[in-house]
């Protein structure tokens, strides 16, 4: 072990540490869901029968409760859940008759397209209206920036889906929600025209923070001194802000644009909703009507396992905006 | 963070005057607040829930100001019995949140140790949840009625509050005040209420108007999906999922329900951004 710097011990140990209490958290997220399921009345049963339930006789319901194994203990469930989980196949959905990791398999790339679109969008929107309201704070221009940011904030997504929908199909005769859905392999166009929409309201939802946060860090650095020396040399004031304010003000963009993403991936269940995409979101919502234990389990784990993904992630893109951080 | 006396409230009424958006928050929350507490009075020009087959989707008039819904039903008294579910879910809600997770957050803070892993490792859990995912779970386990709806939204938001009162606590408790305070033999819980928590009240108070605006946009989409307060009762969410199918050709049902929706959590977010400005001496003179 000769050769090994300080620094590449600590970073060791740092991702070590990070690697463990990153388990701890997926380990207490899988119990807590888990629990949240079970602590309520209700089952799978009355979740696939309803008020049928009542028809029932005992020796039906044990068979049932057998057959969907809820008959166990819950330390048992746990662990045979988790088995499933951890193998791969995510448990099985008993109203679809496949495996969670199927279904998985063709929503979640629904729900990313959708997300990164989303994403994407709302960086571009953000960043601009934060730079263009920044530029001058104060002035008439920076009102409509924040005005803009702040109906962003404000007007729910489903209001805004839903006054699209009328829109669309008042004016232009249009359905953005009525396709059968297609992925980017099988038809580019369709699918494009099914994400449009939806991509947009979540933009128009991501812009909000990014462009108050856009602003508020361009302000706190415009004042700084190394700005002053860049104008003092002669830098032409285009290359003082991109170059230098936007830079440096890149670092809360980042962690806003990652939460957003995050956030994103799984909050989108009703414009996937109202849009008709067969994504994650929908998927939970399906499975959390009809009780069934282990689909919602596994879907909101691969969830979380994705939202803490992406905050390591970001974190590592800090260090390579900003060196001084270690 | 050394002005704990300034925040005192008489300067703090003094400072949030000056800030232009929470002016306009307060007076857009204050109007939004009287629709909803005369709703509660039952001061309606129209029973919220009388249904009227002659006067089935009437356009905005001067009997119906906001027109009526698919059942002849009157939109305005309807937004305002809404307003009043919102609020009251939004603010038991976030009172709740508030409550445990200012306890949890300065105990964790103040104690350290096995009790402020146990406490962020619990936020954390919660905190990797996406807000609305979380709420639709827990709601469609424990039931659909107003308290449920709130208690689930309780439960989404608490971990805000968690890291919101922690934070100050980690910064205030080096403090040399604090330290005396200890070494004088003050008791804990002294020290706890007399010096630490002045010093969170700031952030907390923000927290708790932006929470707000956001557990009134949960609570509206959730009743949008059919999972919060169930038909005939009013509730905005549930108005726009009606209106979707009847915007086409009669834009009052969308428009209003809308408007409301967005008027309060806007003036919401003012008032957050004019307390943060009063409170925040850098802020107050820009």
């Amino acid at each position: 072990m000769q050769g090994v710097s300080k620094l590449q011990r600590f970073l060791f140990s740092s991702v070590t540490l990070r690697i463990l209490s990153i388990t701890t958290t997926l380990f207490g997220i899988s119990i807590f869901v888990f629990l949240v399921l079970r602590v309520i009345p209700g089952n799978t049963i009355t979740g696939s029968f309803g008020i049928e339930t009542g028809m029932l006789t005992p020796g039906q319901i044990a068979e049932l409760r057998h057959y969907y194994g809820i008959d166990q203990s819950l330390i048992l469930q746990y662990f045979s859940w988790m088995k499933s989980f951890l193998s791969g196949q995510f448990g099985y959905s008993f109203s679809t008759g496949v495996s969670v990791m199927k279904l998985t398999k063709s929503a979640l790339p629904v729900t990313i397209e959708l997300a990164l679109i989303g994403t994407i969008l709302g960086v571009i929107m953000g960043i601009a209206i934060g730079m263009f309201s920044a530029r001058k704070p104060g002035s008439f221009r920076d009102f409509g920036g924040q005005l803009f940011g702040l109906l962003a904030l404000a007007i729910p997504g489903f209001v805004l889906s839903t006054a699209i929908v009328t829109i669309m199909a008042n004016v232009f005769r249009y359905f953005p929600n009525g396709f059968e859905y297609m992925t980017p392999w099988e038809n580019p166009w369709v699918n494009f025209q099914q994400m449009m929409f939806p991509g947009l309201v979540l933009g128009i939802a991501v812009a909000a923070p990014i462009m108050r946060t856009t602003r508020s860090a361009l302000l706190e650095t415009v004042d700084k001194d190394f700005v002053r020396t860049a104008h003092g040399k002669g830098v032409s004031p285009r290359k003082v802000q991109l170059r230098h304010v936007l830079r440096n003000s890149l670092i809360p963009i980042v962690t806003m644009t990652g939460i957003q993403f995050g956030y994103l991936l799984g909050g989108a269940v009703i414009v996937e909703k109202i849009f008709a995409l067969p994504g994650m979101g929908r998927q939970v919502l399906d499975a959390i009507t009809k009780r069934e234990y282990a689909t919602v389990q596994s879907s909101v784990m691969i969830f979380a396992i994705m939202f803490v993904t992406i905050n390591v992630c970001t974190d590592l893109i800090y260090r390579k905006i900003d060196p001084r951080i270690k | 963070m050394k002005m704990s006396k300034e925040m005192g409230t008489k300067g703090g009424l003094h400072y949030y005057l000056q800030s232009k958006s929470g002016i306009i928050g307060a007076i857009l929350v204050f109007f939004m607040a009287v629709g909803a507490l005369s709703a509660a009075f039952g001061w309606l020009p129209h029973d919220p829930l009388i249904q009227n087959v002659n006067d089935i989707l009437k356009g905005p008039s001067k009997r119906f100001w906001f027109g009526t819904d698919q059942f002849g039903r009157d939109i305005f008294s309807r937004t305002l019995d809404g307003m009043r579910r919102s609020l009251t879910v939004s603010i038991v809600a976030v009172s709740i949140a508030a409550f445990i997770g200012v306890i949890l957050g300065i105990l964790g803070g103040y104690l350290g140790k096995w009790f402020d892993v146990l406490v962020t490792r619990m936020s954390d859990v919660v905190f990797a949840f996406p807000a609305i995912l979380l709420a639709l779970a827990i709601v469609s386990s424990i039931g659909n009625s107003w308290i449920d709806t709130a208690l689930s939204i309780a439960i989404v938001y608490t971990p805000i509050f968690i890291r919101v009162a922690r934070g100050p606590v980690l910064t205030v408790k080096e403090m040399d005040y604090v330290k005396v305070s200890r070494i004088l033999g003050y008791s804990s819980p002294r020290i706890l209420i007399k010096h630490i928590l002045p010093n969170v009240t700031a952030p907390i108070v923000v927290q708790t108007a932006l929470s707000l605006s956001w557990a009134i946009l949960t609570e509206s989409g959730l009743s949008f999906l059919g999972l919060g307060t169930q038909p005939p009762d009013a509730s905005l969410g549930l108005m726009v999922a009606d209106a979707q199918s009847l915007a086409a050709f009669a834009w009052w049902t969308l428009l209003f329900p809308s408007l409301f929706i967005t008027i309060v959590v806007v003036g919401l977010n003012l008032v957050g951004d004019g307390l943060r400005d009063a409170w925040d001496p850098a802020r107050r003179n820009s």
